[in-house]
């Protein structure tokens, strides 16, 4: 410790230093339980920087459901609901229902909203619940060890598909943002991932767009980041978005599925 | 008090959570609860509140959940199996402390059962709502009257103890209609504020989080034990049961809800015979009034519980008597509603001193079989 001892010298150079990257207001200083190099981490942090940006942090309520996000209640600085396991667009659904000037979004993983949150995630986006929804696609079950999503690709092999995802028997990914861009109540469905600074711009600028359009009243939004799971993977997290782009993207291809303004030709 | 309308169990359910403040309304069409959904379905919008029909109960349960997150009085109905599939929430508003009146209408099971009367899910409702250590309050009205009265008094209660408050009612009472006078109406804006509730801080607080998960065990044990606190505290202060004539009963029967309308004919009928007969009628089955067990237990004989189950709540009224007195039970299940007469038959066997464990088929109480 005794190299922190602080000189003259220090404090000038810190008078003269500029902040160039900070903790997002909308972020508490909670240490994340993420792993090193997952997507988990990059994304929250580009919702942070949203709710910064349009300056909704005391308006704004945050689900997470269970999956490697389910402490997201301790990261973001808005209130936070932790819910049941799928049941994140129902439990926002309520929440939106009361407090309709309020901003209310969803924080998923793919085993929560297109396995077992999947009636809800349906009904949610063709009701067209005004609410946001932010879908970390990784393709595995991250929370409990690197079991088979609905969306690990064909021949995957995870922990409870061991000889490669099987679609004779264990049938074929689920397209969410395709499955969800026939439903009238979307408002803005579309496919980003963060494997380079550009794609983070891209995914942060989806992210944005989410929340405006909830804020415009227009519907559900949903925006699916494929994304990396280095740990149940196996990978490095280099080598895992090697392998995301190489094995993911093909299947899930990058891309705007709705956006009713779009269709309206608003930009 | 107003004057008196004629109406159905279920509406006076629906019309009696309006006036006490509940503009949130979230279900799944279910027999025999239906008219509780469809008045909630005409009046809501008419008062400025939500309606919604969500596609299951488990999304249903969570809609409640969240509303309830947000701090509103939020209200679901459903029957037996519909409730089955709302434990799963039940049990997350519990680990979050949230308040919601959740109706069942109960009909028999298990499995798709029928849709007869039933008071078989005694046992879902007090024992285990959900998984995990917890509890729900329930409420057991036995009138239309009732129905109308409890809808406050259960959302009173659970936003007093953060806890979820269930009304167990059965297709009978939901579906018949008796006079009653409804309560006045709750100004919404006079309810209390809910300080923990999730509806943004906007920069005047900390932030609030709903959550149930603690993965430290030691954390969990600590909040599990603060809400069993709590409901230390339901169970001296919350208990509610009628007495009908016990002060001086012999043979004392324990029923609620449609079961106790017709105990209450058949102790009358006893009393008529000779038989000193009277009836306590548990309106809150959890907590149960065991306080008012205890009171009677020096004078009684013997006690008969009657349910229109296989005898799910004579094990309460077993371990609250305690060994005391003998304890019989008669029931039909199913959706059979016992009559009166039969009622009557065990009570006088009771009364010269047989102790019963009659269930359908195993009585020859009307002279043959039904
Ligand atoms: C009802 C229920 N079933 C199963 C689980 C166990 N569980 C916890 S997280 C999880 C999967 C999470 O995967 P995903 O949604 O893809 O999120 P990730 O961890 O990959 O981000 C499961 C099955 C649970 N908590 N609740
Ligand atoms: S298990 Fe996977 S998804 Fe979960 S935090 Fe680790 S890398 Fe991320
Ligand atoms: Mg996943």
């Amino acid at each position: 410790m005794s190299a922190r001892t602080e000189s003259p010298s220090n404090e000038m150079a810190e008078q003269r230093s500029k902040i160039l990257f900070e903790r997002p207001q909308a972020l508490t200083d909670a240490i994340t339980n993420y792993c090193p190099g997952c997507s988990h981490g990059i994304v929250q942090r580009l919702v942070a920087e949203v709710i910064d940006e349009l300056g909704i942090e005391g308006k704004t309520i945050g689900v997470c459901p269970v999956g490697c996000s389910v402490m997201a209640y301790d990261f973001y600085a808005c209130d936070m609901v932790q819910a049941a396991h799928g049941r994140a667009p129902a439990v926002a659904t309520g929440l939106k229902r009361v407090l309709p000037e309020g901003v209310v979004f969803a924080y998923q993983g793919d085993g929560d909203l297109a396995s077992i949150g999947m009636a809800e995630t349906i009904h949610a986006a063709t009701r067209g619940e005004k609410i946001s929804v932010i879908f970390i696609n990784n393709a595995i079950y991250g929370m409990t060890g690197g079991q088979m999503a609905p969306t690990s690709l064909p021949g995957q092999v995870t922990q409870t598909s061991p000889y490669g995802r099987d679609t004779e028997t264990a049938g074929y990914p689920i397209r969410v943002c395709e499955l969800l861009s026939t439903l009238d109540g979307v408002a803005l469905a579309q496919r980003v991932t963060v494997d380079s600074p550009k794609n983070v711009r891209l995914a942060k600028k989806a992210i944005r767009k989410a929340f405006e359009y909830q804020i415009e009243g227009l519907g559900y939004s949903i925006i699916e980041v494929v994304s990396t799971c280095p740990t149940n993977w196996g990978f490095s997290p280099m080598d895992a978005f090697e392998w995301m782009r190489d094995n993911m993207l093909p299947y899930y291809p990058l891309g705007v599925y709705r956006d009713i303004k779009a269709a309206k030709g608003e930009q | 008090m107003a004057e008196k309308v004629l109406m159905k169990g279920n509406e006076a359910l629906a019309e009696a959570a309006l006036r006490a403040g509940c503009r949130y309304f979230f279900g799944y069409p279910i027999t025999p609860q239906t008219e509780l959904a469809a008045y909630m379905a005409k009046r809501m919008p008419k008062v400025g509140g939500i309606y919604l029909q969500a596609e299951s109960e488990v999304a249903a349960i969570n809609m409640v959940y969240g509303a309830s997150a947000a701090g509103a009085r939020v209200m679901t109905s459903s029957s037996s199996p519909g409730v089955s599939l709302k434990g799963e929430g039940i049990s997350y508003m519990i680990g979050a402390d949230l308040p919601a009146v959740i109706i069942n209408v109960q009909r028999g099971g298990p499995g798709l059962g029928g849709i007869q009367p039933s008071q078989a899910d005694y046992w879902m409702a007090t024992r285990a709502p959900g998984h995990g250590d917890g509890h729900v309050v329930v409420f057991a009205p036995s009138t239309v009257q009732e129905m109308s009265d409890l809808v406050a008094s259960a959302f009173d209660l659970g936003d007093k103890y953060r806890v979820p408050v269930m009304i167990l009612a059965d297709g009978m009472l939901g579906q018949m209609m008796e006079p009653v006078a409804l309560p006045e109406p709750t100004d919404v804006q006079s309810l209390p504020e809910k300080a923990w509730a999730t509806n943004g801080h906007g920069g005047k607080r900390p932030h609030n989080i709903v959550n149930s998960l603690y993965l430290v065990a030691q954390q969990l044990e600590d909040t599990v034990v603060e809400r069993s606190l709590r409901y230390s505290r339901i169970k001296e202060e919350e208990q509610i049961a009628e007495a009908y004539l016990t002060e001086d009963a012999e043979i004392v029967l324990v029923a609620y809800g449609a079961a106790a309308r017709i105990s209450r004919s058949a102790v009358a009928k006893a009393r008529e015979m000779g038989i000193k007969a009277g009836l306590i009628r548990p309106i809150t089955l959890w907590p149960f009034p065991v306080n008012t067990i205890d009171t009677i237990v020096p004078v009684a004989k013997a006690f008969l519980t009657v349910e229109l189950s296989m005898g799910q709540m004579v094990e309460d009224v077993r371990l609250a008597v305690n060994g005391r007195r003998p304890v019989s039970f008669f029931g039909h299940t199913g959706g059979i509603i016992p009559t009166p007469d039969e009622v009557l038959t065990a009570i006088q066997r009771v009364a010269s001193g047989e102790q019963l464990d009659l269930v359908p088929y195993q009585s020859k109480l009307t002279g043959g079989a039904r």
